[in-house]
């Protein structure tokens, strides 16, 4: 909650106790060295590595050779490359609002005390986000199948023919979905836990000014959990563009649909684990780590400048 | 919360959102409130269930085709049961299906969330506990550095650590999928700002006194005071190593070695390839027997992520 933790976030500086100072080096490193051993060997060492990589290139003449930034020059009109970005841009725009905008919902609704079982409530909307990402998959892909899905269900009912999810033209939305499923109750519960902690004094002093329950929202409630929106855009950009998973699941289901450069990190994989092209795959991770940063960063200056 | 709680809960009662001593507390000031709040609504009640059931009927739809036979899948409604029971055939076939690889599946799944999830719930609380209770040089550097790491698209990762694992020859070992899962910047995160509330620099200090060394310090003060901190971030590492799919894709190719997600990945796949046995049941019977241990913990630890996942997210 954010109340009990924000001396917590501001404590560490000023923190060290006075008799601890006496002993500033090496105990400290005693607890932290483990971590930062591993962290060094699978963080800092691959982006290290994956730099080097990407300035080389297997040659069948001349074998590993250094081409300076030939490769990221090959990234930048790399057609496949734009086309699967341009579709994850595509998803971000639409998927995103969405799922945050129906956990933002669910969230207001829970923290207005309206809801009868609200607890219930809570915990099964959450429930999907124990599903790993391969089973939420399977299930949907499944469900989606006109043969024995529910979509087929439906279909058989009503009489009705509904488009096949897993077509080509509809294949982004059904995975938008999917992720939508997975991550509702998780962005909803970071919502709510950042509600709850709004003084309720600020609701009762609305209250007395005659603020209806609306006004009440885009005054005090939005405004005050503005840090948890904007945390929450971020980890879903991210997510977003790392998209691979259900893809990828999905294309044993949708051949036709889902191509293997389907994401950027399908893209990435693909080039790597079925082209051979290692230093070339190196380099789209790399453009593309650095895209997601740039709109990580962007997103949070954004947030912050209108919180100022 | 009511103003009472929120100036109850400074710097003492900070974290103990996971304690079992707070619940009653804070909720207590909530009833005094009711009074003043809206009646309950049913047509809210109602239009959230939309959302509630939206999560709720994909779980049901795999209970119940978990019931059924490879015909029975196609031949019946999702929501309901097929004419044979097949419930107990098919979780029998599951696990003897190809020499009982299932099996051989959820143990290495086992072996990589104990290890992975455990080593990673060891290191960051080892270094949460450092980086809250210690000054030493370079201390804001390493945090620096850790927490902008989160912001690296973990996937971009993964093919130069399969090219370096498999240079030291690691690939397609279970090594190759721990070692990876034992950092977790957010849980190093979480037990920063955890250890900072629960652990008071006088106990520290009073055990140094008494003689106790900086080890034993650790595991006799600091320790039990972490400990809801702990399983918190011990739950989501579990789920994120469970979950974990990307990552031994790259690294595996024996399916000896492949986790459970992996698995039915392949058992999915098999039908789309020239001459595979589609056995769509089994991919179902396996996803629904992957997903209940997470959701029995996630049901039965319902204190700890609660406020756990609260103090990460909102804090971050």
């Amino acid at each position: 909650m954010t109340t009990p933790l924000s001396p917590g976030a501001a404590a560490p500086r000023p923190a060290p106790p006075r008799a601890a100072r006496s002993r500033r080096s090496w105990t400290g490193w005693g607890f932290l060295g483990p971590f930062v051993a591993v962290f060094a060997l699978v963080f800092l060492a691959p982006i290290g590595y994956s730099l080097y990589l990407s300035l080389f290139r297997d040659r069948l003449i001349g074998g590993n050779t250094f081409v300076g930034l030939d490769n990221y020059r090959q990234a930048l009109g790399d057609e496949r490359f734009w086309a699967a970005l341009g579709r994850i841009s595509l998803f971000l725009a639409v998927q995103v609002p969405v799922m945050l905008g129906i956990a933002l919902l669910v969230a207001l609704a829970l923290d207005s005390g309206r809801l009868y079982g609200r607890d219930f409530f809570r915990v099964s909307i959450f429930l999907p986000y124990a599903v790993p990402a391969v089973v939420a998959t399977l299930m949907w892909g499944f469900m989606y199948g006109t043969r024995f899905g529910l979509v087929g269900d439906v279909n058989d009912a009503l009489g009705v023919s509904l488009p096949d999810p897993l077509s080509p033209g509809l294949v982004l939305a059904s995975i938008g979905n999917i992720v939508t499923w997975e991550f509702v109750g998780y962005n909803m519960l970071i919502f709510y836990a950042a509600l709850r902690v709004v003084p309720h004094s600020l609701y009762e002093a609305a209250q007395i000014d005659g603020a209806g329950q609306l006004r009440v929202i885009t005054a005090i409630k939005l405004p005050a959990i503005r840090g948890a929106l904007v945390i929450a855009t971020i980890f879903s950009v991210i997510g977003s563009f790392q998209l691979f998973n259900e893809p990828s699941i999905l294309q044993p289901l949708a051949p036709n649909a889902v191509t293997t450069d389907y994401t950027p990190n399908f893209y990435t994989y693909s080039l790597s684990f079925n082209g051979q092209q290692h230093n070339y795959s190196a380099t789209v991770a790399i453009v593309m780590g650095l895209i997601t940063m740039a709109i990580a960063y962007v997103v949070q200056l954004r947030g912050m400048r209108k919180g100022g | 919360m009511a103003p009472p709680a929120v100036t109850a809960s400074g710097p003492s009662a900070a974290v103990p959102s996971g304690r079992p001593r707070s619940a009653p507390r804070l909720r207590a000031p909530r009833r005094r409130h009711s009074a003043d709040r809206p009646r309950r609504s049913v047509l809210l009640t109602l239009l959230t269930s939309l959302v509630l059931l939206y999560s709720l009927v994909p779980l049901v739809w795999l209970a119940f085709s978990a019931t059924k036979t490879q015909e029975g899948l196609s031949r019946s409604f999702g929501l309901w049961f097929d004419g044979d029971f097949a419930l107990w055939d098919n979780i029998g076939r599951t696990f003897t299906y190809d020499d009982g690889v299932f099996t051989r599946w959820l143990l290495n799944t086992v072996l990589y969330v104990g290890l992975g999830a455990g080593g990673a719930t060891f290191l960051a609380v080892l270094g949460g506990y450092a980086l809250a209770k210690f000054d030493f040089p370079g201390r804001r550097a390493v945090f620096a550095v850790v927490i902008g790491a989160v912001a690296v698209p973990g996937t971009a990762l993964a093919v130069p650590t399969f090219l370096m694992f498999s240079r030291m020859g690691l690939t397609n070992t279970p090594w190759a999928v721990i070692v990876p899962s034992l950092v977790s910047p957010f849980g190093l995160y979480l037990m920063w700002v955890f250890a900072t509330e629960a652990v008071p620099a006088e106990l520290m200090e009073a055990a140094r006194i008494d003689g106790a060394g900086e080890v034993r310090t650790f595991f006799t003060v600091a320790l039990p005071l972490l400990a809801p901190g702990i399983v918190t971030v011990l739950l989501f590492t579990m789920v994120a190593t469970w979950n974990n799919y990307f990552l031994p894709l790259v690294m595996l190719k024996d399916p000896d070695w492949y986790p459970l997600t992996l698995g039915l990945g392949s058992w999915n796949a098999q039908a789309a390839t020239a001459g595979g046995e589609a056995v769509f049941n089994l991919v179902v019977t396996g996803s629904l027997l992957t997903i209940v241990p997470l959701i029995a913990a996630f049901l039965l630890l319902q204190k700890y992520w609660r406020s756990g996942l609260a103090a990460g997210s909102v804090k971050e």
